[in-house]
């Protein structure tokens, strides 16, 4: 058989060949040549064929069949072999062949073998590819060689060991004697490979960075290395740009990045030097960059001084202007990192940022739209959103959706007025329609139903919007709605914002059924569509028939979904007629959660009103108890109005219910509640049952708390809260407390106010008070004081003490003048 | 950790292509076709890093790359690393090629795939940076290659020899040995080149 040829002929004749098909024929003859060639054993030329099936391995053919081959090379005597057989078990090679076990065996007598090269092949491979079982099995060795003076296989054994600590965890214990002289060292190969393994130690183990924190004294440690490296002038060996073994700073900077984190000490210790980095660091080139770049980070991560901060979000300043590209990036990442922290500082760049924007670079616009969605805020939101939707018509559309969504969440936040809302919200809605996210329609419904004196604007714009254009599907669907909910105003032609439009009755409902009818539409537009008709047919008066028409059409539609709806209206029209004014009336406003700022107290109307669709109403009737009857009796009648403590386990949000809630919580079909975003805390619901969480943002201070009831042991505080945005309501907070020596059980506070107020009661902590003042019952009550009379409450009180039911009435008169004035 | 460092010419075409991730072969391959077509796609004058793509572990881990002549050299990487810290890692990697190959093509590159792995293990091992010293590297990559040629026997006796007369510093022959009366001509001998 003639010798195999060399891997150069091999690459030579592959790249003569013009077609796939032909060099896949080559390379099939050749594997052919070299299967025959290993199963005669061949040992002198085995090396040359494992690299040609390296090779073709490379380019993508199978290769499989080399691995035993691999190991037998890696058993010869001869480097050349065990070199080409290490790679090839590296690239071959892996844990889930049973095959790598094999090569414990040679990789232990490798790594004691005299050559040090090949002991740095066996640490090498160990360190690319070792599975758990070779990691354990040859961990000594590795530590061994961690303790040699030769520092070429000193740093191959430090990353080895880094290796060998990610794939078994237990065996960092192992290591750490070795790393007590690690730092000692001035080979700066073994000082960065020593830092990555400190890293990686500390890094995986909480203790192990306690431990290096006290006990080894890292951080004066590192720092001198690193006085050294900037102070120590121009070396040759480690020059790269003028700057001394940037490399090494950068991981050092790293390290010292962790172990400052949290902790003041350590922070205290790396104050000067950091700044000396900060300040002293070349910027001409990419080197002086990364460095400052990583100075940067470790500044912002540990608790350094207001004084260091300032330099390095200044730093990062100085890198947005920079025009390398690279820089820019660099900088704008990590704005973004430090943008909760120190706000203000990134405020001031503001405007560099939103250049940003008009980048050509894709990354860098990415960067530079989520930072300034970060950076809005009420101050600047106009300006803000001018450029954001700017930006929006032209970017890329990999970034519309987020955008769009990005713009809603801010507007949402931060919007001026209603009408500048709206804008924004129908501008996005127009350019960027079908990007918008699903979930951003009825977050839009929502809106336009809580902003009441907007509706006749609104609308006018939405149809002006869809009369041009139908395609853009979110954008339709709320334009439907809306002329469905506000089809009479549209008509009748009164709005004050804005230039008045005629439409006549006959031209809604063309553009309607255009859009039942239109290709484009979907499914659920459509659904949108024919609902919006139904609803017209209460608020028109001339073309009912039409409507009753496009409805009996749709009785037959192949759209299940279409048909079940137009089949339901049917029915409305013949059997139903007189529910159907009442069923199709408008919407009451719904039950909004905000996402930031202070919580409002919706206006709710005096009824439930029945949703859209449901043939029955829901109940509304008052609970029915005897409670209620007594207070009112007692306190005179008629200027009372009692209220229903919630019970503790309902949860509002269920249907219907039989509690008259002064909030009325609709959640309306098709309208969930939007999902806030990751950044915002989310306060609760106002009717959520955790009294003792502070509900307003900004509290007024100073109102002195009353003790409005003291009696057989039990007291009750009352604590105020005002808030500043709505000043008739007033929060109280009530404690319980039991100072007799048993417990009082199923403890029930009820209270009622003047009619001249609104009174809520939310959940209790708990119905037992623990006996000697161990603890406290904690309950919150809302009061809504519009007309700012004077404050008077009734209390009753029912508990069980010693075995038998007490109860109690009381009237609270002490309320202070802060808490209602 | 990096996570990958792949070697393609501006056609696709692999010239290297190592993973410190257990990756599929198939895996393998649709990676770098992948981010060929990422990276291909940019223009000369925007920043050097983007983010990976789907199958390579998708925005956690970013691509790193520069464009020399007709070949890429990206590096895959995760958070873990600093971005402009590898890109003066390629810049020192190119510059070892260099010097090992001098002045290196790409030509280079495709026969002496071997070599460039074992440069390449010099610098990084296990996905972690080993040593950046340009000089360091070199120093050891030349010992390991005449602990190899040692080896090589007979068969590499002509590499051998070539490789002694390339380093022999061959004094100036004189044309014309004038001793006395008689002139020997000395014939012009080939170069050894």
């Amino acid at each position: 058989m003639p010798a195999p040829i060399r891997l150069r002929e091999l690459i030579r004749t592959i790249r003569t060949a013009r077609t796939q098909a032909e060099e896949r024929e080559m390379i099939q003859k050749e594997c052919a040549a070299i299967r025959s060639s290993f199963r005669e054993e061949d040992n002198t030329y085995r090396c040359r064929n494992v690299a040609k099936l390296l090779y073709m391995h490379m380019l993508g053919y199978p290769a499989h069949f080399g691995q035993l081959e691999c190991l037998k090379l890696i058993a010869s005597q001869k480097f050349t072999d065990k070199r080409i057989g290490y790679l090839g078990a590296m690239l071959l090679l892996d844990e889930r062949q049973d095959v790598h076990l094999l090569m414990t065996n040679c990789i232990k007598n490798d790594l004691n073998h005299s050559t040090q090269y090949v002991q740095g092949l066996a640490l090498c491979t160990l360190g690319c590819m070792g599975s758990s079982e070779m990691c354990r099995d040859l961990a000594g060795e590795v530590e061994k060689l961690l303790k040699t003076s030769n520092s070429y296989l000193r740093k191959k054994a430090a990353l080895c060991a880094v290796h060998v600590i990610r794939k078994v965890p237990e065996l960092m214990e192992m290591f750490l004697p070795a790393t007590k002289n690690l730092l000692n060292e001035k080979n700066h190969g073994v000082l960065h490979t020593s830092v990555v393994l400190l890293t990686e130690m500390c890094e995986r183990s909480p203790d192990m960075l306690a431990h290096f924190r006290k006990n080894e004294k890292l951080v004066p440690q590192l720092v001198r290395i690193l006085k050294n490296l900037i102070m120590s002038g121009y070396s040759p060996e480690h020059d790269v740009s003028g700057i001394s073994d940037p490399f090494l700073q950068v991981r050092i900077l790293r390290l010292l990045r962790i172990l400052g984190r949290n902790d003041d000490d350590s922070s205290e210790a790396m104050n000067d030097i950091l700044a000396q980095v900060a300040t002293n660091t070349e910027t001409s080139k990419n080197v002086g960059n990364a460095i400052l770049y990583e100075t940067v980070l470790t500044i912002m991560d540990i608790k350094s001084e207001s004084g260091l901060r300032v330099l390095a979000i200044n730093i990062l300043g100085r890198f947005l202007l920079n025009n390398d590209k690279n820089i820019r990036y660099v900088a704008l990442t990590s704005l973004l990192k430090t943008v909760q922290t120190d706000h203000n500082a990134v405020q001031r760049h503001r405007s560099t940022i939103v250049d940003c924007l008009k980048d050509l670079d894709v990354s860098i616009k990415r960067r530079a739209m989520e930072l300034s969605f970060a950076l809005v805020n009420g101050n600047n939101v106009r300006g803000m959103m001018k450029e954001l939707l700017y930006f929006l018509d032209s970017c890329e559309p990999e970034f519309k959706a987020d955008c769009a969504s990005g713009i809603f969440l801010a507007a949402e936040k931060y919007a001026p007025s209603k009408r500048w809302h709206i804008d924004t919200i129908m501008r996005v809605l127009t350019t960027a329609g079908s990007y918008v996210r699903d979930d951003a329609v009825p977050n839009l419904i929502q809106l336009i139903t809580n902003s009441v004196e907007m509706h006749a604007y609104t609308v006018q714009r939405l149809y002006k919007a869809i009369l041009g254009d139908y395609s853009q599907q979110p954008l339709v669907q709320v334009a439907s709605w809306c002329i469905g909910e506000y089809g009479d105003l549209l008509v009748s032609g009164q709005c004050e914002e804005e230039e008045p439009i005629q439409v006549t009755e006959d031209e809604v409902l063309d553009i309607l059924e255009s859009i039942l009818i239109s290709n484009m539409s979907a499914s659920v537009t459509r659904g949108y569509a024919l609902t919006a008709i139904m609803k017209l047919s209460t608020r028109f008066t001339c073309t009912v028939n039409r409507i009753k028409k496009v409805v009996s059409i749709y009785g037959s539609s192949i759209d299940v979904e279409l048909q079940q709806r137009a089949v339901e209206y049917n029915a409305l029209f013949k059997k139903y007629d007189h529910m159907r004014p009442a069923l199709l009336e408008r919407m009451p406003v719904m039950e909004k959660v905000t996402t930031n700022g202070p919580t409002e107290i919706v206006q709710t109307n005096g009824e439930t009103e029945p949703a859209v669709l449901e043939t029955k109403p829901p109940p509304s009737g008052l609970q029915p108890g005897s409670q209620a009857n007594d207070l009112l009796d007692l306190l005179g009648g008629s200027d009372i109005t009692p209220v229903i403590p919630t019970v503790p386990t309902s949860k509002p949000a269920s249907a219907g219910g039989e509690l008259l809630d002064l909030l009325g919580d609709l959640n309306l079909t098709g309208s969930p509640v939007p999902a806030p975003a990751p950044q915002i805390s989310q306060p609760p619901f106002l009717l959520d049952g955790l009294p003792s969480q502070p509900l307003f943002n900004d509290i007024a201070a100073g109102i002195p708390s009353i003790t409005a009831y003291n009696k057989n042991g039990l007291k009750i505080d009352f604590t105020f809260e005002r808030s500043n945005t709505n000043p008739s309501v007033t929060v109280i907070t009530i404690q319980a407390s039991n100072s007799t020596e048993l417990d009082m059980t199923d403890f029930v506070f009820q209270a009622a106010v003047p009619k001249t107020f609104q009174l809520q009661l939310l959940s209790p902590s708990s119905s037992v008070i623990p006996a000697f003042n161990s603890g406290t019952i904690t309950q919150v009550i809302k009061v809504l004081n519009p007309q700012k009379q004077q404050l008077r409450m009734r209390i009753k009180l029912t508990y069980n003490h010693k075995g038998s039911a007490m109860q109690d009435l009381a009237e609270v008169n002490n309320f202070p003048p802060q808490s209602w004035q | 950790m990096i996570k990958a460092i792949l070697i393609f010419n501006n056609h696709g075409k692999p010239r290297l292509s190592k993973f410190y991730q257990r990756y599929s072969e198939d895996t393998q391959q649709q990676i770098i076709r992948e981010t060929f077509h990422l990276v291909s796609k940019r223009d000369e004058n925007v920043c050097n890093f983007l983010e990976g793509g789907l199958l390579i572990g998708g925005s956690d881990n970013k691509l790193i790359y520069r464009h020399y002549a007709t070949l890429y050299f990206v590096f895959c990487v995760d958070s873990s690393e600093s971005e402009l810290g590898i890109l003066d890692l390629i810049q020192v990697f190119v510059e070892t090629l260099d010097k090992c190959f001098e002045n290196v093509c790409e030509l280079d590159l495709i026969f002496h795939v071997d070599k460039v792995h074992n440069i390449l293990a010099e610098m990084v091992m296990g996905g972690m940076v080993l040593e950046t010293n340009m000089n360091e590297i070199v120093t050891q990559i030349d010992a390991q290659n005449k602990l190899e040629k040692s080896e090589a026997g007979l068969a590499g006796a002509p590499a051998r020899a070539v490789s002694a007369v390339k380093n022999m510093n061959l004094p100036e022959i004189p044309r014309n040995i004038n001793i006395g009366d008689i002139s020997i001509k000395v014939p012009n001998l080939p170069t050894f080149k």
